[in-house]
């Protein structure tokens, strides 16, 4: 199971996920996205970048709460909302949008 | 790869009363969860591959089971086929397959265990439907074994009190014995024991987290809520499912239980050791695993120097903490013993409104229609209060406290007949999303009754897997996924706050 990036295959497990998140690229952001059938706006990448910056500071996603908030501060309150974010990443921005991130998957209870 | 659920057709609510399907055999044959990897079987003590031996080592698991656990036996011997229980899951109503029968699903394992540990097995095994373990015998439990939540709907309507979710746990514990073990329970047990919680939340994270909601706490009221973490010589340590840290609604509770215990007065902790209520150690029927999970919280209590311990909003752990935390990590005799030892937080928020404590707004929540979904494991693994039923009349009491409108949905759906979410017992993964919808519809035809015929635009759940599950599969059905709402998070809105800024206030 892997993507192909130019030729170069990174290998990513049974749902999509990265198996090694050295291997991000945003050209491998914009593959992974083209399999989930999303085609990557600016409020992609501005999702997707707050999750990688949270992601170095933390080693953990942020809690979707915590996301929007950001996202509302930086692009406005139209686009920084639950709904919003579920337009952009119809399966969820926890799930979907840290995949596309190179991050690995949230799990437990959500 | 294209999202999970997206194939797959959107289920129809059935008439209610919810009707019995047409049996349609091996319709749910193809649904498989992920198998988990080496690494996630071997931090679980288990073999991380498929034994060579596994045929010898399953059928030994099982004679030790029937040995240890006495009800283990007895289910498998006293079930009369008397038919009780064939329509009541919701599983098979939602995927028609009939070995979604509890009944079907239970002669999975017996069958087996007659061959094996009967006379007339032995001797005559087709005079009593004993089969060899074979590896599509093999293969067949994986598959119906991992399409049951363990919820016991089954349990009540049999006359016998047999119970599939033991029989479940049990074949669960064989899989795991012989290197063939869930991704999502196993996963998620490995990186509870390295990180304190389901999640794999560390410290740093769940400290910021915390801040964050403190922030909003802050801004919505004007006052300084601390949700505090980690602190020495605290009274309650809160022990809640990390999906209180992380997701919609859950996290809203969260910011409910921090109103209430501020409000309250009284000083509270975290604890980013046992930061987590959840014990998936009962999914997967292990013993030893329950107690190690159940063993952090002991710790935490101790290393705190707490008093007293309370369980936030989670539906199984609740049920580990109110039948078995004795069991497995007692004696809690350094614990205050003038208090329930443990207590659900709706035990303790009940007593607040009750004493008068807790100042109240009821016409904040004016806007919902409110349902109460009770949970599986709290409705028939556990109680509530000192009054029998306590389980069903203690959320509902607080929710009806802090509501105008409430409304049950058809009594055959609630209480103790409570249908499962459709993601409990380890299904709540995304592998499993075609199961989860078809799981969830007898819930959602009575959801729907009610908004039909009082309006009912909001359901209450206290169980993390419950709000995440609903939260994912009522739009399926037509329901904004916000209708699913923590109980604390309807308190929150109707509680006010000493020295609150109120829109009344403002005016
Ligand atoms: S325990 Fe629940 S999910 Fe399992 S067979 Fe019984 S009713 Fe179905
Ligand atoms: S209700 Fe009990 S005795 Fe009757 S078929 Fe089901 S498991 Fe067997």
């Amino acid at each position: 199971m892997a993507y192909d990036v130019n030729g170069t295959a990174v290998e990513h497990d049974e749902e999509g996920y990265i198996t090694n998140l050295s291997d991000w690229s945003q050209e491998l952001a914009g593959v992974i996205a083209q399999a989930e059938e999303i085609e990557m706006t600016d409020e992609h990448w501005a999702v997707v970048n707050f999750l990688r910056d949270y992601y170095e500071e933390y080693q953990i996603a942020p809690a979707v709460r915590v996301l929007i908030k950001a996202i509302k501060k930086s692009m406005g309150p139209e686009v920084g909302n639950n709904k919003y974010m579920y337009e952009l990443f119809p399966y969820g921005p926890a799930k979907q949008a840290c995949k596309i991130a190179g991050l690995p998957k949230p799990t437990g209870c959500v | 790869m294209a999202p999970l659920d997206d194939k797959k057709d959107v289920p129809m609510f059935s008439d209610y009363p919810q009707q019995i399907p047409k049996i349609e055999c091996g319709a749910s044959l193809d649904t498989d969860t992920f198998k988990a990897y080496p690494e996630h079987n071997e931090a679980l003590g288990f073999p991380g591959e498929l034994l060579p031996n596994w045929k010898e080592v399953a059928i030994a698991k099982m004679g030790e089971l029937a040995k240890k656990n006495r009800a283990f036996q007895v289910y498998l011997d006293a079930c009369v086929k008397c038919g009780a229980c064939t329509d009541k899951c919701q599983y098979f109503l939602g995927t028609s397959d009939p070995k979604n029968m509890p009944v079907a699903r239970q002669d999975l394992l017996r069958s087996v265990y007659r061959r094996y540990f009967t006379f007339a097995g032995k001797y005559f095994p087709w005079l009593v439907g004993a089969r060899d373990l074979t590896k599509e015998v093999l293969d067949e439990w994986y598959t119906y074994y991992h399409q049951c939540s363990q919820c016991r709907r089954c349990a009540v309507a049999c006359p016998y009190g047999i119970d599939t979710a033991e029989i479940s746990m049990a074949a669960r514990e064989i899989l795991d014995s012989v290197g063939v073990g869930q991704k999502y329970c196993n996963e998620i047990i490995a990186k509870l024991k390295k990180t304190g919680n389901n999640l794999g939340l560390n410290p740093k994270a769940l400290r910021a987290t915390l801040e964050d909601m403190e922030e909003d706490l802050l801004d919505e009221t004007g006052v300084e809520v601390k949700i505090p973490l980690d602190v020495k010589g605290a009274d309650i340590l809160l022990i809640t499912p990390s999906a209180d840290f992380f997701a919609e609604p859950h996290i809203e509770g969260l910011m409910g239980y921090a109103k209430v215990f501020h409000s309250a007065g009284v000083s509270w902790t975290l604890s980013s050791y046992a930061s987590e209520a959840a014990n998936f150690g009962m999914f997967i029927g292990s013993y030893e695993n329950m107690r190690e999970v159940s063993w952090r919280i002991r710790q935490a209590a101790k290393d705190l120097g707490v008093k007293r311990i309370i369980f936030g909003e989670c539906g199984h752990a609740w049920r580990v903490a109110y039948s078995f935390l004795n069991t497995l990590a007692g004696p809690f005799d350094f614990l205050d013993q003038n208090y329930p030892i443990p207590q659900h937080i709706l035990e303790f928020t009940l007593d607040e409104i009750e004493s008068g404590r807790l100042k109240i707004d009821k016409s904040r929540n004016d806007e919902h229609v409110v349902t109460f979904h009770d949970s599986c494991n709290v409705a028939r693994g556990s109680a509530m209060g000192d009054k029998e039923g306590g389980q069903f009349d203690v959320p509902r009491a607080v929710l009806k406290a802090v509501c105008n409108n409430f409304h049950d949905m058809e009594r055959d759906t609630i209480r103790e007949n409570t249908f499962c979410c459709g993601g409990g017992g380890g299904l709540l993964t995304d592998d499993l999303m075609d199961l989860r919808i078809k799981g969830a519809k007898p819930r959602m035809t009575a959801l729907k009754q009610v908004a039909d015929e009082h309006g009912v635009n909001k359901m209450v759940a206290i169980c993390a897997i419950c709000k995440t599950q609903f939260a994912k599969v009522m739009p399926k059905y037509g329901f904004d996924m916000d209708t699913i709402q923590s109980a604390h998070q309807l308190v929150a809105n109707a509680v006010i706050l000493d020295g609150q800024e109120t829109e009344d206030d403002a005016e």
